[in-house]
């Protein structure tokens, strides 16, 4: 099922069969190009399907934003090993919602992606980790993975080809470092969720010590409509190095929020008034959290003439990351949003490394005390501080994803934080009632 | 090899291996960078972030335990950026860390401490609550106290890449995440300790040593370990002359860092209340106290009566004391006691290899050699039960060298999780070798490490088949005590004097002087038999010298109080032929050294023994003694030598029927575990793994003795 009305100005491709009846189902699939893709790629070479990929300008849909095409082309096809398609489906980044529909609405997209990847390295394994919070989705990637086996898209001798190749499901046990893509891995051996030394890159070492490719949902369940229509048709859609479109999950302070699927470039202005309706209640734009919790928070001012692509986020110095867009309007607290995100990459921290799980605890802690009314002048500089001594230091990307945040809060926003301490005091009402009540949880 | 890489650290210009970590390449340079995680040898982590170093054109600081050296790079280990990021991982650390130095067993020194002194910030900016968690008792050796723990994972990776033993793990997540026994709540394990030792701070703490005194307090003394042959090196911790702990963090010796629960923590036998301190003299057929005086007057009157008559004189020795005792106990038996009527409990057939190899020089293996062979097998022995050092360099060797490892033996072992295992029964191992025979003949070289089981003729058989194998061929024979290749190479045999020389007449042999009732006097020497055999004395005047009121003891007429080895000085031969030296720690009141009794009795008996002092002693054998040429002062200085005593063939008296192994798991140790509360309390532990095969049915899962068991296994009380 789909969460909100579709928007009139959406290019849908790869949500376009969500709105469809029995959307999950393989013959809804099949009715709409699907498993088309695949029959063209077991025609084509492994180097013909990378240089596709490469001229879509198609990028990581997890959050990294790395060129898919490229990565292919990382991993050996002459190891000797067994090599593996893993399809990072361990959704977790706070604001980010689009793979679970992905995967209930149209769980052969991605299936048919997965099969392009194992074709292409000649893989005859796949894993589809799924959050664990999601098991609700895995009836429904079973079913139509088992329609896949029955109409002869999965298992042995694929439609004639001579290769086989087994897809399953596995489900994460509820830890956001296992979205890491080498966390993940650790996880799927039946490890503690814990990330792995780099290099080598799981295209070179991944899955049981063999090549692996590893992608994200969104990004598997964009490749077969890349193959049926041309990379550059794919890139044409977006901007320069841009490709295609993609799912943004757009939350807070908006009157119509939801999962809109738009061609990468999207003015940030049209999205907010056409696509989300406008702000609600009329009230103005404080402040755009762009791609999930851990991108830097950018100002009603610096949004203004964005375009929403990863590039020209990357120019103001946050991320386009998950595509998980957060809209905060001008009666949010900043320091609760603050807390708030710091709480949950303290839960999260893995633990291996000592500046994540020792700063961002110590961080929830400070933000907890200041958040309740008793913070200190030099709180502020310490805040920045211990945040500064986590950046670039950690183990993984988790360390960072919590330090850019909490640095942007502080930097962008000190005024609130300056007024906290004039206040002196403010109690949990006089933040907005969502914030009140995820603290209460 | 490849041209060496050159980079600069610190304006310095180095040169390093392809490969080499900066962290190592630094260090070789003389610049230490400071690390939790990194260690030696374990696999690398990154986790502690405390080498982060600058490195020139790279934005963001590198980690130098994981970084390789690069062409052209340059380093930077003291800039503003890095003594900053250092200031901020420490502090980081400090949050929870309980800061209770003045009563942390590791206070004095610690790491962290260390660290904090050197890198870390003057003053704290931590405000908040710290986290709190209990303490925990995992087993009555180990003791975990998680806020005290930085989470280096050191603990974790030699309990698992060293040991192969895998007992600990991760808990929780993020500032909750703490050491874990993958056990549930008590360890599975050796109860070596290592994890303890190799712990940078205070969180993980023994039972023996906890709250029991400062460092600093204790002076340090390195001797070897008394319990197995491996000969590891033990530095004790001496406060008001007694051992409060032991351990080898020194690395010295040809341990390394590696004890076993035996070496860390057995040592308490030697303060047990139940020690000899006054000889002891049978008078209206009880043991009564009486002076050193009186007991030595007693046994040389004894002994001159019935030399006088020409009565026959009976002499056990032991595997546990040291060279220069059983050079000079053999010396009194043959010389002054005329007699040839002298042995030991010999738990392999050396003198049938040294006769197979009949002078092949270089085809004894030593301990160090045992991490750098390219190949070796193992047969019929349960190295981590038996020969725990020999388990972890074979292990390690594996680990770090690729060596290719097989085994031959009866029942599951440790090794078979790495090596090429093929199951035999005892008095099958050559039809099994026969099935290894393509493969080992394809190894460059080999070495053959082989148990009690091949003695006799199968030694002979051995030899020949790593002959045909037409590769080099290093063999070391198995013996289980901490002096046994010593007792044999000192010529505590019937049949050989010192270094394997064949005496005239040979004497009655062990079993033979315990079951000749007719023999008129038994002098027995640091061993208990009667634990094992009984003793068919009726008439004979017996003298015992031991620890302890043993079995054997208990039928003696007199008893003389002995020193253990770690109050004596002298040396001692392990199993791989190493020869080190016991150095003197403590000191029990009335006992006296074994030597010393020696020499007291001898002049007692007005015989002239020369000078009976370790040193000059030790100079005697080294004339003396094939084999044992070795230098003096490199073992004084606490190295070890290898001991080579070959030299043609071997004019022995094959008795295969006498060896017999020891039987001691990780957790006995013969007669003198017995008294080791340690070992005790973790036998009586919960957890399989404890049993003990002698005293109880329940067999250790994996320990060969299992297989020559011939009872079923049935549950006993103690």
């Amino acid at each position: 099922m789909i969460y909100n009305e579709p928007s009139p100005l959406e290019t849908k491709i790869i949500s376009q069969r969500w709105t469809m009846e029995n959307s999950a189902a393989i013959d809804t699939y099949l009715a709409t190009d699907g498993y088309v893709a695949i029959r063209k790629a077991l025609e084509m070479t492994p180097e013909a399907i990378i240089e596709e990929l490469k001229a879509s300008s198609l990028r990581g849909r997890g959050g990294a934003g790395f060129p898919t095409g490229l990565k292919w082309s990382f991993v050996p096809r002459n190891s000797g090993k067994p090599s593996y398609i893993i399809c990072n489906s361990d959704e977790s980044e706070p604001g980010t919602c689009k793979d679970r529909l992905l995967m209930e609405n149209d769980p052969h997209q991605m299936i048919e992606g997965m099969l392009i990847a194992g074709w292409t390295i000649k893989s005859n394994k796949g894993y589809v980790f799924i959050r664990g919070e999601y098991r609700y989705l895995i009836p429904i990637v079973d079913k139509a993975i088992a329609e896949a086996y029955e109409r002869g898209y999965l298992g042995k001798n694929i439609l004639g080809s001579g290769w086989d190749f087994d897809l399953y499901t596995h489900t994460g046990a509820g830890a956001y470092e296992c979205g890491e893509e080498s966390a993940l891995l650790e996880s799927l051996e039946g490890k503690r969720g814990i990330p792995r030394l780099k290099p080598p890159f799981p295209a070179v070492v991944g899955a049981f010590q063999c090549p692996t490719i590893l992608n994200n949902c969104e990004t598997f369940s964009a490749v077969p409509v890349i193959l049926r229509n041309g990379g550059a048709w794919f890139a044409g859609l977006g901007t320069p190095k841009n490709g295609g479109t993609r799912l943004l999950c757009i939350s807070g302070h908006i009157n119509n929020p939801g999962v809109y699927e738009l061609p990468l470039g999207f003015p940030f202005e049209q999205l907010l008034n056409e696509v989300c309706g406008g702000m609600r209640n009329g009230k103005k734009l404080k402040a755009v959290i762009p791609g999930g919790s851990s991108a830097p928070v950018l100002t009603a001012e610096e949004v203004q003439g964005l375009l929403l692509d990863y590039d020209s986020i990357a120019k103001l110095k946050s991320m386009a990351g998950s595509g998980g867009i957060v809209i905060l309007d001008e009666d949010t607290d900043i320091v609760a949003v603050a807390l708030r995100t710091i709480k949950f990459y303290a839960h999260e921290s893995c633990g291996w490394c000592i500046p994540c799980r020792e700063g961002t605890t110590w961080l929830k802690k400070i933000l907890t005390r200041f958040h309740a009314g008793f913070g200190q002048q030099s709180d502020i500089e310490l805040i920045g501080e211990l945040a500064n001594n986590m950046l670039g230091r950690t183990f993984c990307a988790l360390g960072d994803a919590a330090a850019m945040p909490t640095t942007g809060f502080i930097t962008k926003f000190r005024s609130e934080f300056e007024a906290y301490l004039a206040k002196n005091h403010l109690t949990l009402e006089d933040t907005t009632p969502e914030l009140v009540a995820i603290e209460a949880h | 090899m490849a041209d060496p890489v050159k980079l600069t650290i610190d304006g310095q210009a180095v040169q390093a291996a392809p490969g080499t970590l900066v962290i190592n390449a630094a260090k070789e340079a003389g610049i230490p960078i400071p690390a939790f995680c990194y260690y030696d040898g374990l696999a690398l982590q990154a986790a502690c972030r405390m080498c982060l170093v600058e490195v020139e054109k790279t934005p963001k600081l590198q980690v130098a335990c994981t970084l390789p050296v690069a062409e052209g790079m340059v380093v930077h280990t003291d800039s503003p950026a890095v003594q900053q990021a250092r200031k901020g991982t420490l502090e980081f650390l400090l949050t929870n860390h309980p800061l209770d130095c003045p009563v942390c067993d590791k206070g004095g020194e610690c790491e962290l401490q260390d660290m904090v002194f050197r890198y870390g910030a003057g003053e704290s900016r931590y405000r908040e609550e710290k986290i709190h968690v209990d303490e925990k008792q995992w087993s009555p050796i180990v003791f975990y106290d998680a806020p005290r723990c930085i989470l280096c994972y050191r603990c974790v990776r030699i309990c698992g890449e060293g040991l192969g033993v895998s007992a600990l793990g991760v808990g929780n997540r993020g500032a909750a995440a703490e050491i874990v026994p993958n056990g549930g709540d008590h360890l599975e394990c050796d109860e070596c300790g290592a994890c303890i030792d190799i712990c940078p701070v205070g969180a993980l703490t023994s039972g023996t040593y906890r709250y029991k005194t400062r460092p600093w307090e204790m002076e340090h003394v390195g001797t070897i370990c008394t319990h197995c042959s491996n000969g590891c090196k033990t530095t004790l911790g001496i406060r008001n002359g007694n051992i409060i702990r032991a351990n080898n963090r020194d690395r010295s010796g040809i341990n390394g860092e590696f004890l076993c629960i035996k070496g860390r923590y057995a040592f308490d036998f030697n303060e047990h209340p139940d020690r000899l301190t006054m000889p002891l003299v049978r008078q209206n057929g009880e043991l009564k106290p009486v002076s050193w005086a009186i007991a030595l007057a007693t046994v040389a009157k004894k002994f001159l009566e019935l030399r006088a008559k020409k009565g026959r004189f009976g002499v056990l020795g032991s595997t546990r004391t040291s060279n220069e005792e059983n050079f000079v106990l053999q010396k009194f038996a043959r010389r002054i006691l005329n007699t040839n009527n002298i042995d030991h409990h010999r738990t392999g057939d050396l003198p049938a290899l040294l006769d197979a190899l009949s002078g092949r020089t270089d085809a004894l293996a030593t301990m160090g050699e045992l991490y750098t062979a390219k190949a070796a097998l193992v047969i019929d022995s349960d190295l981590a039960q038996e020969q725990p050092l020999i388990a972890f360099q074979l292990r390690a060797n594996w680990r770090h060298h690729k060596a290719h490892v097989y085994v031959v033996s009866p029942g599951p072992v440790r090794e078979d999780s790495y090596a090429e295992t093929v199951r035999a029964g005892l008095g099958q191992e050559f039809e099994a070798l026969e099935t290894l025979r393509e493969k080992l003949a394809k190894e460059p070289e080999l070495t053959i490490l082989f148990g009690a089981a091949i003695k006799g003729d199968a030694v002979r058989r051995l030899v020949a088949f790593g002959d045909s194998l037409g590769i080099p061929v290093k063999y070391v024979c198995l013996v289980d005590y901490s002096n046994s290749r010593g007792a044999s190479d000192m010529g505590l045999l019937p049949d050989l004097a010192p270094g394997y020389e064949a005496v005239p007449e040979p004497g009655l042999n062990y079993d033979q002087i315990l079951s000749d009732g007719a023999l008129d006097a038994v002098w027995i020497v640091g061993t208990n038999p009667a634990a094992r055999q009984p003793l068919a004395f009726s008439n004979t005047f017996v003298v015992v010298q031991d620890l302890f009121l043993t079995e054997t003891a208990r039928q003696a007429d007199v008893v003389l109080p002995a020193a253990s080895a770690y109050e004596k000085t002298g040396t001692v031969t392990s199993v791989t032929g190493e020869i080190q030296k016991l150095s003197r720690a403590a000191k029990t009141m009335g006992a006296k050294p074994d030597l010393d009794i020696f020499q007291l009795l001898a002049k007692e008996m007005r015989e002239d023994l020369g000078t009976v002092k370790p040193e000059s002693v030790f100079r005697e054998i080294s004339e003396s003694v094939k084999g044992y040429n070795v230098s003096f002062p490199v073992i004084e200085t606490g190295q070890a030598i290898p001991t080579y005593p070959i030299n043609g063939r071997v004019a022995f008296r094959p008795e295969p029927e006498l060896i017999r192994p020891a039987e001691n798991t990780l957790f006995t140790s013969g007669t003198l575990g017995r008294y080791s509360e340690m070992l005790n309390s973790v036998l009586e532990s919960p957890g399989a793994l404890y049993r003990d095969p002698i005293r109880d049915t329940g067999i250790r899962v994996g320990s060969v003795t299992q297989e020559t068991q011939t009872t079923a296994p049935v549950d006993k009380p103690q």
